[in-house]
């Protein structure tokens, strides 16, 4: 029930998104998350953004996978 | 051939297990919280990734699963009343309350919408002024400002036909209260994710703190999870017991403060009844004073009669991870996702629907 999906923000008109997941947009409340901007990634739970997504963090945890995958060796 | 990313990913999964084996020298039990763990573990094969003295337990972690039938009673009572229009979120439609469901009484003529948010609730209540739109308002604390910020955009939009009955629940006194229960053994959590998104983390500290227990807050994914569980491993080995944090492209150290505040704003905490846990004092969530207007309890008072359990449904000792779903007799016999006899059987995200769907279908022999 509390599956959340992550999503790209297009465009934005006060607290109305409207953010694309593969390929399908959708309008969704930015109500719990209102410090977004165009280009960010939200996680979307029910029409909303619960929370962003934080690129950074992605990019680290892509490259300690890449570095372990070397441990494994 | 595997491409890049998949072999890395490969790697990545070996190195965790590899390590997850060399640091846990004696049986353990880990107990995932959250119905989308479950899932996500029985769909990726984790259990049988890990080594044999790593043990995963379900815990109560699908707020349809942990729901209790005097709810879905009230709701049954409501759908049936003329002016009533119910939205619900589709997984509540199946569970069996103690003599109907909501797919029943939905069945029979009552106005029951399926929604995908809680706002489209509102476009319905704008839609029907002559009706009263009851939204069924369960979940945890990923879910429940969600319907917060509902009362609010109705309060904005001025729609005096809105309501919702609150079933929400809180996930760290469940905790507490699965810790004092004396059966439940457990040496370290995966918290839920997507809650934490909105809580952080430091309502977790008191596993740590009082119960010197370990919790990695986990992603969803399969490595994620891996690698919370060798998060988990570290700390068990060292034995230190802190609170981490696996989920950070998510998960910030304080959650998400605007839903955190729009919480407090609507809600108040109260003593809530979970399915086969008994009451857990301040683990739900009421509409408040302030917002009484929309509580359906408090403005469209109606009387129920008292619920009854289905006696040889064993989903509160399988919540509390004592059981397993198939040491339930009527595991995969009189109960199965097609027509359920216990709430854990009924969402996708229920313990026993995932041990049915991938857990009892393939080791079966
Ligand atoms: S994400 Fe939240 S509501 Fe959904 S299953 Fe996990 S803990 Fe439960
Ligand atoms: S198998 Fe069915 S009846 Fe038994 S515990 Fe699970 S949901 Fe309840």
């Amino acid at each position: 029930m509390c599956l959340a999906v992550p999503a790209k923000v297009i465009d934005i008109i006060d607290l109305l998104a409207t953010v694309e997941v593969g390929g399908i947009t959708r309008q969704i409340s930015l109500m719990l998350l209102p410090d977004v901007t165009i280009g960010d990634f939200v996680l979307v739970h029910a029409g909303f953004a619960i929370q962003k997504v934080d690129q950074e963090e992605a990019r680290r945890t892509t490259e300690l996978l890449k570095e372990l995958a070397g441990y494994a060796e | 051939m595997l491409n890049n990313r998949q072999e890395t990913m490969r790697q990545a999964a070996a190195f965790f297990t590899g390590e997850i084996d060399r640091l846990i020298t004696k049986p353990v039990r880990l107990m995932e919280v959250c119905g989308t763990h479950t899932v996500a573990i029985f769909r990726a094969g984790i259990r049988q990734l890990l080594p044999p003295q790593v043990e995963l337990v379900s815990g109560p972690g699908c707020p349809v699963c942990v729901t209790p039938n005097d709810y879905l009673d009230t709701a049954v009572a409501y759908s049936r009343l003329p002016d009533v229009i119910i939205t619900t979120f589709g997984d509540m439609l199946r569970v069996p309350g103690s003599a109907s469901s909501l797919a029943a009484e939905k069945a029979a003529g009552s106005d029951i919408r399926i929604v995908y948010s809680p706002l489209e609730s509102l476009d319905i209540a704008a839609a029907h002024p002559e009706k009263k739109i009851i939204f069924l308002a369960v979940g945890f604390e990923t879910t429940a400002p969600l319907a917060a910020a509902t009362v609010l955009e109705a309060e904005r939009r001025g729609l005096a036909n809105f309501y919702v009955l609150s079933a929400h629940k809180l996930v760290p006194p469940a905790l507490s209260a699965l810790l004092a229960d004396r059966e439940v053994r457990v040496d370290g959590f995966l918290l839920p994710g997507n809650v934490s998104a909105m809580i952080g983390e430091q309502p977790y500290c008191f596993l740590a703190e009082k119960y010197h227990l370990p919790g990695v807050i986990a992603g969803f994914d399969p490595l994620d999870i891996l690698q919370s569980v060798y998060m988990l491993a570290r700390q068990i080995h060292a034995s230190t017991a802190i609170v981490e944090n696996q989920y950070r492209r998510i998960v910030r150290h304080e959650g998400n403060p605007a839903a955190r505040q729009v919480l407090t704003q609507v809600y108040e905490t109260v003593d809530a009844a979970w399915r086969g846990m008994g009451v857990i004092p301040a683990s739900g969530l009421g509409v408040n004073d302030r917002y009484r207007r929309f509580n359906a309890l408090a403005a469209l008072p109606l009387q129920v009669e008292k619920a009854s359990e289905q006696a040889a449904c064993r989903c509160g000792e399988v919540l509390r991870g004592i059981i397993k779903p198939a040491d339930c007799l009527l595991f995969g016999k009189a109960c199965v996702p097609e027509h359920p006899v216990g709430s854990c059987m009924v969402s996708v995200e229920g313990t026993c629907a995932a041990w049915y769907k991938y857990g009892a279908g393939k080791w079966q022999v």
